[in-house]
């Protein structure tokens, strides 16, 4: 009767354990109070739902009635994720404990926020996109809030709570919207009934609010207010996990709504996003010429990624898109390694209480911790698109996806802000290169780990960026 | 006249004056026991408009749950007749240009608008808890169940933020 | 008289019985505690008003109603008034959805026995209804602008939200196994197979339970303790207005041993009640007061809970039953296939 079966959760496996997952770590946790073995646990949950994802590479299907959507594109996202979380553990565990706030719900909320992450990656229903853009965020108002007594993560965590909240209702107003024009959530039958509709404009209209919303989330300008303070206040590993996650599964989300539901409107609304772009990229760049405060310059920076990530989106509408999407899957990864590996060296060198996170404290860091800040030193390069390092790749695809599409004026903005950016990463090559300083860092196992991963990422994925760019080609095939 | 039309005028008179009761009035417990009569009133709207579940759970969870811990917070904190916090200049004519605006769209909406709504099929007994059963559990089965997710993540997260316990340096983690 | 103005009328009468039933039920389960206790004290109790002091409860109202009304200086006064009838009016009518009965003939009209027996979300609506029954008290403690009384309320809307969560989680396993949020179909279902609190003993217990500490009974007399708060949300309070706050206890026990009797000990239904359909009220008012003898008993045997220990009883124990006992009676649909 129920017309629901076994398949149903099967093709949305890696989802469904990690929730399990979860559920089960939520009572690890309340009877053993061990938050190492907590950690250790998710981090092995992570590692299965890997597993599961790969499994998964190649089906193709919907489940739950149309609500999910079982794809390459989905589950290059999944991997992207799933791998997100691994590295933020391996952030989070040493900074954790050097902090004094070990708490294994950390964990087990960050589970959540993953698998709610992969839903966005999946959702072909409003209702669902919306529910998951909350499963992925209500964890993170709680993980930016973590630090207890603490009056900036504090901070943080309401600002990012109150924001986000209005944000949730801006999509929530524009599902609404699109639900009264075409009397459908489901992304298929949107599109078969706005092909009928002759006025689209409360189409259109909630197709921005949905666009409005969900630029809340990845930190679009003008709607970005909220992340220099929540990125400087939230601790750091929190920060890098939600500057790549929130990242991942709204673009994710964005690019699957609009893709698969609004071609109708992409003429109305593609210039709409031309402007965001450019605002984003110029807004970004140039606030984090400002910065002092590591933290604060990743955030801008971070903003300005979002503007280069989002630029893929002006194909949309065009026979291109589907190129487009693969460079934004190439850079989406290209910015989550690099970006986890700038942040666990800043947090390689964060003190308690804030400390130790201006430029000022990256001072002689070059001849005490010859490794470390060559680690730097990659990762800055990566950002701003130095070769041979993945940003570059990632930049490189974008563009020239770009210009294939016509838009040479705004692939022109993005070199001259790339530039831009590369003046304030070298600031901090500078202080640890030519600055007299004495830092310290404390060698911590784990953290050191993640920063080899990625910086062997950062260098050897470039290499194969090739065949890497054709996975995700593949991957995006299926959303055609 | 229409017996549901008379019950809906005063309902509405209700409903309004209530709303601008809770505006207006400078006490934040009245303020909330106005916005209880208020949600107790569209209460009443849904059940005219044959919807008795949405009716009861918009009292239950709305004006009973939801306001509870509005007035506890009111009155755990002494806030019920705080000066007012820093006033904000344009807040005023700002939220009368815009309930004007509003208002003009309305009656746009209301009165001059073509078909913009889609066509929404007429179900029978629509409202009735069992229908609802069965299409939350059927048609909607996996936003019901995210929801499910959603709110003991929620949980978690109130709780985790709640009960900050200090941990002496011996039981930390070792 | 059209069909319209009839039915209006008829509502109107039956609404007025049953509010004065709950009066006079208030006013006797007064006298009934009092002898009761006493019995269970070895005392007497109230025996000169009347013959067995039967005339007593409306000598106590007399008195009540010729007291003083103080009004505290600083009180804010509007809440002040109207707290008391927020208590007493929820515990009214939450008595419109429990059937007294079928259909019976009333000089020549065919009327319901009940108000409105067959709503199709009627334990909602009594959900609704005592969730709205907390602001009564919690605006009689804000409202004295008293310390005690602040406590008191609080206290008690704490507690009440706390337990409201396992009363709600036991109404369920009767709906389950009726099919419906009927209170009528849920009587028919006991009529058609059995008393529920035979084959769901372990929810009428726990809903027993929240009912006492859903209407402030003892021993989860919190609001009221006399030891700790001089006497809760209603310190201030005296005359009329503390005589309602006395009838909202009293009603809301009257109308939830109501609402239990329906739920668990098949309501109006008993022998011959098909043929004589005027033997549903009767039955019900004898199952009302079955269960009214229970509290009190209660009240007399039971010393109060200590209030962190009155909290965790309610989420760590009482919760949790209340949800194995959902599961269990799922569990025995499916195997049994009711």
């Amino acid at each position: 009767m129920s017309g629901y079966g076994i398949e149903d959760l099967v093709y949305i496996l890696p989802i469904v354990f990690l929730l399990v997952w979860a559920l089960v770590l939520v009572l690890v946790e309340a009877f053993t109070k061990r938050p190492d073995v907590t950690m250790l646990l998710a981090a092995f949950g992570l590692l299965a739902a890997v597993t599961l994802s790969v499994i998964q590479f190649g089906t193709e299907a919907t489940a739950f009635k149309e609500m999910l959507t079982v794809d390459g594109y989905a589950v290059f996202v999944y991997m992207l994720v799933l791998a997100s979380g691994l590295l933020s553990l391996g952030l989070a565990y040493d900074y954790n404990r050097r902090m004094g706030w070990a708490r294994g719900e950390y964990y087990i909320l960050m589970l959540f926020s993953i698998a709610g992450a992969m839903l966005m990656a999946s959702a072909a229903n409003l209702i669902v996109v919306f529910l998951a853009l909350e499963l992925l965020s209500i964890p993170l108002y709680v993980m930016a809030a973590f630090v207890p007594n603490d009056a900036s993560s504090e901070e943080a965590g309401l600002k990012y709570f109150l924001l986000g909240a209005f944000a949730g209702g801006f999509v929530l107003y524009g599902v609404a919207l699109i639900y009264g024009a075409t009397g459908a959530t489901n992304l298929m039958d949107v599109v078969a009934a706005a092909l009928g509709t002759n006025s689209p404009v409360m189409l259109l209209t909630g197709a921005a609010l949905i666009l409005v919303g969900l630029g809340f989330k990845v930190a679009l300008v003008p709607f970005h207010m909220w992340t220099p303070d929540v990125y400087q206040g939230a601790p750091t590993p929190v920060t890098a996990y939600m500057a790549v996650v929130a990242k991942a599964g709204g673009f994710a989300a964005l690019f699957r709504v609009f893709i698969a539901a609004f071609p109708s409107v992409s003429a109305d609304l593609t210039p709409v996003i031309a402007t965001l772009v450019v605002l984003t990229l110029v807004v970004g760049n140039v606030a984090a010429l400002a910065q002092k405060n590591i933290k604060r310059m990743l955030a801008y920076s971070s903003i300005s990624h979002a503007g280069f990530l989002m630029m893929a989106f002006v194909t949309y509408g065009s026979a291109l898109y589907a190129d487009a999407v693969t460079s934004l899957l190439f850079y989406l990864l290209a910015f989550t390694v690099t970006s986890f590996g700038s942040w666990a060296v800043v947090i390689a060198l964060e003190k308690a209480e804030g400390k130790g996170l201006d430029f000022e404290d990256y001072a002689g860091l070059g001849k005490k911790y010859p490794m470390l800040s060559a680690a730097m030193l990659v990762f800055l390069l990566s950002f701003a698109g130095v070769p041979p390092t993945l940003g570059f790749a990632g930049k490189f695809f974008l563009f020239r996806t770009v210009l294939e599409a016509g838009y040479a004026w705004l692939a022109i903005v993005g070199v001259i802000m790339s530039l831009v950016s590369a003046f304030y990463y070298l600031r901090v090559v500078r202080f640890m290169y030519f600055e007299q300083g004495d830092p310290e860092v404390r060698s911590e196992p784990v953290l050191n780990l993640v920063t080899a991963i990625t910086v062997v990422g950062t260098i050897f994925l470039f290499l194969f960026s090739g065949p890497l760019l054709a996975w995700a080609s593949e991957a995006v095939l299926a959303l055609i | 006249m229409d017996a549901n039309l008379i019950v809906f005028i005063i309902l509405a008179v209700v409903a309004v004056g209530s709303a601008l009761g809770m505006l207006l009035n400078k006490n934040a417990v009245y303020s909330a026991l106005f916005l209880i009569l208020n949600f107790a009133t569209v209460a009443v709207l849904y059940i005219i408009l044959g919807a008795p579940f949405i009716a009861m759970t918009q009292v239950t969870v709305y004006a009973g749950a939801i306001m509870v811990l509005f007035l506890f917070v009111i009155m755990l904190l002494g806030a019920e007749e705080l000066a007012g916090a820093t006033k904000i200049d344009w807040q005023k004519p700002a939220a009368v240009v815009l309930g004007v605006l509003l208002l003009a769209e309305l009656i746009v909406v209301i009165f001059f608008r073509e078909t913009v709504f889609a066509e929404f099929a007429e179900l029978t007994d629509f409202g009735s808890p069992a229908q609802i059963g069965r299409v939350l559990f059927n048609e909607y089965l996996l936003p019901f169940e995210i929801t499910a997710f959603l709110l003991l993540a929620a949980m978690i997260g109130a709780i985790v933020i709640a009960r900050r316990v200090r941990q002496s340096p011996s039981k930390r983690e070792s | 008289m059209n069909e319209t103005t009839g039915m209006i009328l008829e509502w109107v009468i039956k609404g007025a019985v049953v509010a004065v039933i709950c009066l006079i039920g208030f006013a006797y389960t007064t006298y009934y505690e009092r002898r009761f206790l006493a019995r269970i004290q070895v005392r007497i109790g109230p025996n000169r008003a009347g013959p067995w002091g039967l005339l007593q409860p409306v000598a106590d109202g007399i008195k009540l109603i010729f007291k003083e009304e103080l009004v505290p200086d600083k009180a804010y006064k509007f809440a002040f008034m109207l707290a008391p009838v927020l208590t007493m009016a929820p515990a009214i009518i939450v008595m419109g959805v429990v059937p007294w009965g079928t259909q019976a003939n009333f000089f020549g009209r065919t009327i319901e026995l009940g108000i409105s027996n067959n709503l199709n979300v009627g334990i909602l609506y009594i959900l609704s209804v005592t969730s709205i029954a907390v602001y009564g008290i919690v605006l009689a403690g804000w409202a004295s602008n008293n310390k005690y009384a602040m406590l008191g309320g609080l206290r008690s809307t704490a507690q009440m939200i706390s337990y409201e969560l396992a009363l709600g989680l036991s109404f369920l396993p009767p709906i389950m196994l009726a099919g419906s949020l009927s209170l009528g179909d849920i009587v028919k279902g006991q009529q058609d197979f059995l008393w529920y609190f035979i084959p769901l003993l372990p929810t009428s217990i726990v809903f027993f339970i929240a009912v006492l500490a859903e209407v402030n009974r003892s021993p989860f007399d919190m609001p009221e303790a006399e030891q700790e708060l001089v006497a809760g949300y209603h310190t201030e309070y005296s005359g009329m207005k503390f005589a309602l706050f006395f009838m909202g206890e009293y009603v809301k026990m009257f109308s939830m041993s109501a609402v239990f009797s329906t739920l668990f000990l098949g309501g109006f239904a008993g022998p011959f009640v098909e043929q004589v359909p005027w033997l549903g009220p009767v039955y019900l008012l004898i199952k009302i007061i079955i269960c009214l003898g229970l509290m009190i008993w209660i009240r007399g045997t039971l010393p109060r809970f200590r209030y962190d220990r009155l909290m965790k009883f309610g989420w760590k124990i009482l919760l949790p039953i209340a949800l194995i006992n959902v599961v269990l009676t799922a569990l025995m649909i499916s195997i049994f296939g009711l």
